[in-house]
């Protein structure tokens, strides 16, 4: 029972990182750097908080949270690659933006600088633990994302043209593959993605919270390129960080690690991996190149 | 004739992306503004009261604009040897803590120069350590400093935070006790018309980095070699200049010059460590870079522009949220870095076609 429940609690954070993960794995394979997945989670957190709370239904959040991540993706994907604009530089300013926006439009809808009212979510409010979590649709859509992720990539014209624009824009070109328009379909790809794990926090604790997200975007990279692109293996990697956490939830009481020592784990995991200690971890070759 | 032809157009594009920043700002904050329901020129005429218009706020915007400087001028330096230092947030906090540490250690009789020399250094050196690791695993492994340095950030900050919490905080707050030694005098205490304000005397100390780093960049070999490897690393090696050294040298370095920013707070503004000072001044430094085209000079200008801002945004609370100002910034970055090459593009062309015309009638 006790391991179910280790079960239950470790999808429930894993959830968020999934869907981001998935997206900055979307992006990142067609040559574009995923700084921003923080920026599009909480765009999405708040988007899906506003479609609840003025239609009252969980569906329509989810809706709105997806449109929220779109816009912002869709700036990223202007800025970078109709106007060329450094990747890096354009990721951070949507993170920034992000928090302001959210703030903004929180003090303008709810005019309150911490937190939204209330808003509905997806059922299960009177049964616990595993059985909430098996009522909300969007953790079989978490918990499903990463396999289909890995078929569309692996296994389809549109995930082929990902990987040859994000290894060699050039050749793709070449052979008439219409390099800007994947890189934008996987741009606003992984918007919704991220927007969707910014979603189901929102709706798990029925409001938002300002900067609610704080930092699972940066776990979700984390992810990705420890799982050296590959989403299944970033899928694992984003059970394993979440894994670390119940453990330190659970463990809490027992104060054995300080919090913030498991808070590093996914941090040092990363860096351990690009500076290639145990194999190198080697991103995709165009990545973060505009093609001019 | 030619010399001041491109002196001219080299002014025009240096000042580029400060226009596009301000133009931006007007613009998208009138809309922002118009739609909180307030009239745009009441709000920006309470921001430039409230900063430029009385000592108070113009102490204040002086004091954060050494923070900024310090980040702004961390950033530059690295891009100018070709690296994307993204980790000034947590250099910047490893910098505060390392000279509150020193503060708390050093006798409390401690003559105050020495104090404070030691204080800075402690900073420089906490700094620098936080950033030479992603600049020895890109030079010794490859590993990309841009994905480096931002683990970095989450690492550091929450190992300053356990420490803080588990060893050296005052009960029920997050900061360490006041410092024993090395606090830095308020500009206030000698010039009373600041009075309020946490302008210190680390300005001074900042103002006299950024004319180093100007000379260092532009005047010394190294400088010179940093800007080498920046241009063209293969080139660079090519020509004797060890591109790996080069690199840990210059993060090293940026990482210090980050951390210089935090004894603004520690030494001269709280007298003690806090957790979560830094509140993203390492990330708008990114910012302040890229405005100040990574030049020292431009960097404090650029400094100067988000500190009045980020202060404004505290005088116009009363009329709209201040987190109009965090909208905003995001909106100048997205702006400066899509626009700038472009418009660079048409000014170039502009100027290329004025010498011509020059030339033509000479």
């Amino acid at each position: 029972m006790t391991l179910l429940l280790f079960l239950a609690q470790t999808i429930r954070i894993a959830v968020p990182y999934l869907f981001a993960a998935a997206g900055g794995a979307l992006a990142e394979r067609a040559g574009i750097v995923s700084l921003s997945l923080e920026g599009f989670m909480l765009g999405g957190a708040f988007g899906a908080v506003i479609g609840a709370h003025y239609t009252d239904s969980a569906w329509i959040g989810v809706v709105s949270g997806v449109v929220a991540g779109l816009g912002l993706a869709g700036m990223h994907a202007v800025c970078t690659l109709r106007f060329k604009a450094d990747q890096i530089v354009t990721g951070v300013a949507i993170n920034l933006f992000a928090v302001g926006i959210t703030r903004f439009l929180l003090q303008l809808a709810f005019d309150s600088s911490s937190n939204s009212p209330r808003v509905a979510g997806f059922g299960g409010e009177n049964v616990g633990g595993a059985l909430a979590l098996a009522s909300n649709p969007l953790v079989w859509l978490g918990v499903a994302v990463m396999p289909v992720l890995a078929f569309v990539v692996y296994r389809t014209t549109f995930g082929l043209r990902v990987r040859a624009v994000g290894e060699h824009p050039a050749a793709a070109a070449s052979l008439g593959v219409p390099v800007n328009r994947v890189r934008y379909a996987a741009v606003l790809g992984s918007g919704a993605l991220a927007a969707l794990g910014g979603t189901y926090l929102a709706l798990d604790q029925h409001q938002f919270t300002d900067s609610m997200t704080a930092g699972r975007g940066f776990i979700a990279l984390a992810a990705v390129i420890f799982g050296r692109w590959d989403p299944m293996r970033a899928g694992v990697a984003c059970l394993l960080f979440a894994a670390a956490e119940t453990l330190q939830i659970r463990l809490q009481a027992t104060q054995i690690i300080p919090s913030q020592f498991v808070a590093m784990i996914p941090y040092v995991l990363t860096i351990v991996a690009v500076a290639g200690v145990v194999g190198r971890s080697r991103s995709p070759a165009a990545l973060g190149r505009t093609t001019e | 004739m030619r010399m001041t032809e491109s002196r001219r157009a080299a002014l025009e594009e240096a000042l580029l992306p400060l226009a596009v920043a301000l133009a931006v700002v007007l613009v998208v904050g009138d809309l922002l503004i118009l739609a909180y329901g307030e009239a745009p020129g009441a709000v920006w005429r309470l921001l430039l009261d409230g900063t430029w218009g009385n000592a108070y706020g113009i102490g204040q915007v002086l004091y954060k604009a050494t923070t900024l400087t310090c980040t702004g001028l961390a950033v530059a330096l690295a891009l100018r040897a070709g690296l994307f230092n993204i980790g000034a947030e947590g250099q910047l906090a490893a910098g505060g803590f390392g000279a509150a540490v020193m503060g708390l250690a050093l006798p409390t009789g401690t003559p105050s120069l020495l104090a404070i020399g030691a204080c800075v250094a402690a900073a420089a050196l906490c700094g620098s350590a936080v950033g030479a690791v992603p600049g020895v695993l890109r030079a010794r492994f490859g590993a990309h400093e841009v994905i480096v340095t931002i683990m970095m950030n989450f690492i550091v900050l929450a190992l300053l935070n356990y420490v803080v919490a588990a060893k050296l905080h005052v009960p029920e707050t997050l900061h360490t006790p006041a410092l024993e030694a090395g606090t830095v005098g308020r500009v206030a205490a000698t010039f009373p018309a600041f009075h309020g304000s946490a302008l210190n005397w680390t300005i001074v100390l900042v103002a006299a980095a950024v004319v180093s780093v100007a000379w260092y960049l532009f005047r010394t070999r190294a400088g010179f070699e940093l800007r080498a490897v920046g241009l063209q690393p293969d080139a660079a090696e090519y020509g004797g200049v060890s591109v790996s050294r080069t690199w840990i040298g210059a993060m090293a370095l940026s990482g210090a010059i980050a951390g210089l920013g935090g004894v603004n707070f520690v030494l001269g503004y709280k007298g003690y460590y806090e957790d979560g000072f830094a509140g993203g001044a390492g990330f708008l430094g990114i910012v302040v870079a890229l405005v100040g085209r990574n030049h020292p000079l431009g960097v404090v200008i650029a400094a100067l522009f988000f500190a009045t801002l980020s202060q404004g945004g505290l005088a116009i609370n009363a009329m709209v949220p201040k987190q109009i100002v965090e909208v905003l910034q995001g909106i100048v970055i997205l702006a400066i870095a899509s626009s700038v090459p472009e418009v660079r593009r048409l000014v170039r062309k502009a100027a290329g076609a004025r010498r011509a015309d020059t030339g033509a009638t000479s």
